[in-house]
């Protein structure tokens, strides 16, 4: 096995930087979606610098690893990993939710990486099991991996998709849920219950684990094992926290989408700084 | 003009069954993906002959849909059939977003159109498809009249870098006469030349209006018959020639009238101040009545007769 790019306590500042990115970005484009792009941004983290075999030089190679993110709201964690991956400069970011700029509020094919247009909710899964068979019949070896959010698991779609996947025994399809217990209305199991899902998901076929969403090593460690088993598709359960790494956004339902103020963002930058400092390389 | 039909017997539905597997046999990234719609579909003897190359996914539309893209975007050449009335309706977000926002460039096929399903009910009936599809970006929506517009929308969506949606129906028809044999997505077919009324008619419809004309003709009335197999992009020029052309103007669909082939003709008239006698011929909005599918057509006066009984009433 190849020496990894970057160590854990790298990628754990990088991790910090793109939060505060996540944050800066955000406040100028005047919205985003700030709780979830904190919740699953160490998960993008660890697959754009340490899992999938995409860089900028590779986005069109039929053999590059696929990323899909289903849970499409949080887009600006994905552009800011982007970004940092170097697939486009930092400076791009200043166009987020710009006038004319391509920098969508959803994720969009017109940015450097970006595999498919999503932001309807239940759309993932079923185009990563479409690119995973694809992958099967042509011999080829690449992954893909699909981000959902635990709210999402109510749409029917994926589990039309998840009934396929087993069937197919795509074991080169990873399904990774953002399970951070929040949505837009409370929390998931008051809204319509998604407890389980690990559960539901081994009686559908797939095999399961689960990680700490945040622990870049736990990370590490669980998407490096895919296929979890042969034969089967992989879901892996990122245990998280919605605005994970800011105090006052941490596990809150109103930072779903909530912009920060000035002071807000000054606070947070701030504990993101404090952080930082504590980190020994 | 040739004048002569050839009665061929065969539903278009088949005729893209056939098509595909020549397709199919010669390259092996040509994909049919069904949801328990491969016998509606007439793609037994592909799958039978194929397996490797027809994906199942079950009853489940949406998931077709998005397979379909995810196939699509890895460079596989991919037919998704599904009866259209599910195809437009359950998968429609996923047509939306996966296939046409993304690019992803497949060709739905939706079978069974319209009021094939007769009886079934409103259930089954997709006269909402054309509707929803056109307002959506980036996909070309194609209705053919015949079996040879069939057979060749199938081969010209054959490699197509964009989606496209083709709608078929499963009642035997028999082949139309052209004045050319040539045949473009995008460009409307002449089947007759005519002076005193043009009918635009797309589907299995344009045949009702073919044999409407010819009646009319025994009573000097002139009638020309475009087949206007794509209802997007649609033939802008070949309308405004035939509406300058004849004295009056009728269009003819198994749709309803929202939002189909007579809404889009009366909108682009309308947009060139071109005010000439005009009728649509389109299913109304109200519960569709119940009966076969000719029967239903004919109630609602989409039949040979009830063209032919609006071209005189349109003409006096």
């Amino acid at each position: 096995m190849s020496t990894p790019k970057y160590t854990d306590s790298e990628l754990t500042i990088k991790s910090l930087h793109y939060r505060k990115q996540v944050l800066q970005y955000i406040k100028k484009a005047n919205a985003g979606h700030t709780g979830g792009s904190l919740s699953c941004l160490d998960i993008l983290n660890v697959l754009y610098n340490d899992v999938l075999n995409v860089n900028p030089h590779t986005i069109k190679h039929p053999d590059r690893d696929r990323y899909i993110q289903s849970k499409g709201h949080s887009v600006e964690a994905l552009y800011v990993v982007l970004a940092g991956a170097g697939f486009y400069p930092e400076s791009e970011l200043e166009k987020m939710g710009q006038y004319k700029s391509h920098f969508i509020g959803h994720p969009t094919k017109k940015i450097p990486g970006v595999e498919q247009n999503t932001g309807g909710l239940g759309h993932g899964l079923p185009i990563a099991c479409g690119t995973a068979l694809s992958a099967k019949k042509d011999g080829k070896h690449y992954k893909v991996f699909t981000l959902l959010g635990d709210g999402e698991m109510a749409e029917g779609s994926n589990w039309e998709a998840a009934m396929f996947a087993a069937h197919q025994k795509l074991d080169n399809l990873v399904a990774i849920i953002d399970r951070n217990t929040l949505q837009i209305t409370g929390r998931t199991k008051d809204v319509v219950n998604s407890d389980n899902l690990g559960d539901k998901f081994t009686a559908f076929g797939w095999a399961f684990t689960e990680m700490d969403g945040h622990n870049i090593s736990d990370i590490r460690n669980k998407l490096s094992q895919i296929p979890l088993e042969p034969t089967k598709p992989s879901l892996v359960i990122a245990n998280t926290v919605k605005g994970k790494g800011v105090s006052f956004m941490e596990d809150e339902r109103k930072w779903h989408h909530k912009v920060p103020s000035d002071e807000e963002l000054t606070l947070a930058i701030s504990e993101i700084d404090n952080a930082l400092a504590t980190i020994i390389v | 003009m040739t004048t002569k039909t050839t009665i061929s017997g065969i539903a278009n539905q088949q005729i893209f069954a056939n098509t595909l597997v020549e397709l199919a046999r010669n390259d092996k990234d040509v994909y049919a993906v069904t949801s328990d719609s491969r016998g509606s579909g007439k793609l037994e003897a592909f799958g039978e002959e194929m397996p490797e190359q027809i994906v199942e996914v079950g009853i489940a539309e949406q998931n077709l849909v998005g397979v379909a893209a995810g196939l699509a975007s890895t460079g596989k050449k991919v037919y998704a059939v599904s009866p259209s009335c599910f195809l437009s309706a359950r998968a429609i977000e996923q047509i939306k977003n996966d296939i046409c926002y993304s690019d992803n460039p497949a060709t739905m096929v939706g079978i069974s159109a319209g009021v094939s399903y007769g009886a079934l009910g409103s259930t089954h009936h997709s006269i909402h498809d054309l509707a929803v599809l056109r307002a959506i970006n980036n996909i070309s929506i194609v209705v053919p009249a015949d079996n040879y517009e069939t057979d060749m929308v199938v081969n010209a969506t054959y490699g197509a870098m964009h989606p496209h949606f083709i709608r078929l129906g499963k009642r035997p028809l028999y082949d139309l006469p052209r004045l050319d044999n040539t045949f473009e997505i995008g460009k409307a077919s002449v089947i007759k030349n005519g002076t005193d009324l043009v009918i635009f008619a797309n589907g299995e419809t344009v045949c009702f209006a073919y044999e409407a004309a010819l009646e009319l003709a025994k009573e000097g009335i002139d009638v020309a018959i475009i087949s206007m197999h794509t209802i997007k992009p649609l033939d802008e020029k070949a309308i405004l020639k035939w509406c300058n052309k004849c004295a009056a103007v009728m269009t003819v669909e198994e749709h309803s009238l929202h939002g189909g082939l007579g809404e889009a003709t009366a909108t682009l008239l309308m947009k060139n101040s071109i005010y000439k006698p005009f009728k649509l011929l389109a299913i109304p909005d109200e519960y569709t009545i119940t009966g076969n599918q000719l029967e239903i057509l004919g109630h609602y006066d989409i039949s040979k007769e009830g063209i032919y009984k609006h071209a005189k009433t349109i003409l006096h």
